[in-house]
């Protein structure tokens, strides 16, 4: 294992004092492990929680700010965050006008954050809301699973109900609209290899040099199958066509991102969404907004995975709404 | 005949349990390498340091089960994360409810205590029998627990015949299809190994046994 860290066990708080050393616009609590806005948005305005395991930077931590979320809660690598950590980010951020809690559809992570929310209401009376996304086709019975895993449109709906929140819409309206994003958006990804996690310190599992997992999970976990390595334009169809099966995205705007999982360079996610964009014009999906690049990744795993939202006008204007944290900036 | 349980029992069987997982910790993370995400041993490992750190001195200072179970649950749910944390969690939390103000239990306390640590986890984690998870060692081992108080046994007999249930729950998780948490995502992949969590699951009832026995 080559990484660039001291010790394995210290790589959480290590990055967090860089974190904190390179934003000044963020303030960073240590001890709990929540990254906040230095400033707090106004009073009367719902806040955005969100938090996970980590090793899928950005993702939460790098969109904390004007426009996106008010505080994430960082876990261990690919480890759920505590209940302390939310209850306390809770408590932090409330202006009032109670708080969403963001959940990505892992086990762990579902669970945590349901027993923070009951804390924080027992605690604190502060009211909080969740939505829990679970947008990842890869995941096909999810009568038969935990069902199916939050990924890609977790980054989306992070951006699109931050600017709801923004403008002070309430906490009923702020939760349907992230339900409804939720709803209308589908995921694929695929891995070209393995990650490392550093407490592990080898690969997670060994995928041969002519293989490649389509439908893997941002944890390595196993996806719909293993298949022999193909090109660009064959791996666009085989992430494209699930989700366009899955979903109707005829008829109206759609937001687009292609993520790379962490160890592909941006050279390669531009030559992998050229081949995206042709199969979803050829399929009359429209295109309306396109973000390309590390958004919501894997450690150092080579891949990428797609996310295609159903939007309308007003999800538009929301996505076009000014943003300004680490990972998204625009409009300010 | 063992007729009562005291607090410092209690504190012996967290202490059993905690060897146990050191124990079996490499064995824990190998079951979890297979079909999850190979952290089961290191969690339980942390979270058990950090209980009987937290519980260290509190059979002179608290005296009330409930006191003590609540401090072990809320230990685990702050210092494991994942899903094993808030169900281990909630199962000592709940029974903390359960006990209250006493100072002593009785067997049947003691049924009542695991039950509502039980109900926790099924409230919590939503699994029903044959999931795959750890409900299919503690379901049948509380069940074991039950017949052999009814049967005349004393609460050392009950717990000895929930450990050995347990165990056999714990192996009757090998042939089955997960159908919650992170092994479900394998599908038919999950059969033909050991579910991590009610292996774990049968040390926690296994070391309750121990810690009577060793109480006398």
């Amino acid at each position: 294992m080559k990484k660039l860290i001291n010790k394995p066990e210290d790589v959480l708080a290590d990055a967090l004092k860089g974190v904190s050393e390179a934003h000044p616009e963020l303030r960073v609590d240590h001890q709990h492990r929540v990254i906040y806005r230095a400033q707090p948005k106004d009073h009367g305005k719902v806040a955005l929680i969100s938090g996970g395991g980590s090793g899928h930077e950005p993702l939460h931590g790098g969109f904390v700010g004007v426009g996106m979320l008010d505080a994430a809660c960082c876990g261990e690598v690919f480890t759920s965050p505590t209940p302390d950590q939310m209850v306390e980010a809770t408590t932090v951020v409330d202006q009032g006008a109670g708080v969403l809690h963001i959940v990505k559809n892992y086990t762990g992570d579902v669970m945590n954050f349901e027993m923070a929310g009951e804390m924080a209401a027992a605690d604190s009376g502060v009211r909080v809301e969740t939505v829990v996304t679970d947008d990842d086709v890869a995941v096909q019975d999810s009568t038969w699973t935990a069902g199916r895993r939050g990924v890609g449109v977790t980054v989306l709906l992070e951006k699109i109900v931050g600017a709801a929140a923004e403008e002070g819409r309430d906490l009923d309206a702020v939760l349907d609209l992230s339900k409804r994003i939720n709803a209308q958006g589908r995921s694929m990804g695929m891995a070209l290899t393995s990650c490392t996690v550093p407490a592990a310190g080898k690969p997670t599992f060994d995928l041969p040099e002519d293989q490649m997992e389509m439908g893997v999970g941002i944890h390595g976990e196993p996806g719909r199958k293993r298949v022999p390595l193909a090109g660009a334009a064959e791996i666009a169809e085989q992430l494209v066509d699930p989700i366009l099966s899955d979903l109707d995205f005829q008829g109206g705007p759609s937001i687009v991102m292609l993520s790379g999982l962490g160890g592909t360079p941006l050279i390669e996610l531009y030559l992998l969404y050229g081949e995206v964009a042709v199969l979803l014009e050829k399929a009359g999906v429209q295109v309306a907004r396109t973000l390309v690049g590390d958004y919501i990744t894997s450690l150092d795993m080579a891949g990428a995975s797609v996310t295609v939202l159903k939007a309308d006008d007003e999800i538009l204007r929301l996505w076009d709404a000014p943003v300004k944290t680490a990972g998204l900036r625009w409009g300010l | 005949m063992t007729e009562s349980v005291s607090v410092a029992t209690l504190v012996d069987w967290l202490s059993s349990f905690r060897d146990a997982v050191h124990e079996q910790g490499t064995y824990l993370t190998e079951l979890d390498s297979a079909i999850g995400d190979a952290d089961h041993g290191a969690n339980l490992i942390r979270g058990m340091d950090a209980v009987m750190g937290a519980v260290a001195g509190e059979v002179s200072t608290v005296g009330s089960a409930g006191d003590l179970l609540k401090k072990v649950g809320m230990t685990l749910v702050t210092s494991v994360g994942g899903a094993s944390g808030p169900l281990y969690g909630t199962f000592f939390l709940r029974a903390a409810t359960a006990t209250g103000d006493a100072t002593s239990l009785d067997a049947a306390a003691v049924l009542a205590m695991l039950r509502a640590g039980l109900e926790g986890i099924v409230a919590r984690g939503k699994a029903e029998a044959g999931d795959k998870t750890m409900y299919d060692a503690l379901a049948p081992g509380l069940d074991a627990f039950a017949s052999a108080l009814e049967s005349g046994r004393d609460v050392l007999g009950a717990a000895e015949a929930a450990a050995d249930a347990a165990a056999d729950g714990r192996d009757a998780t090998e042939p089955l299809i997960a159908l919650k948490g992170r092994a479900s995502y394998l599908g038919e992949r999950s059969v033909g190994h050991i579910d991590p969590g009610a292996a774990s699951s049968a040390l926690l009832l296994r070391a309750l046994a121990d810690a009577l026995a060793a109480a006398g």
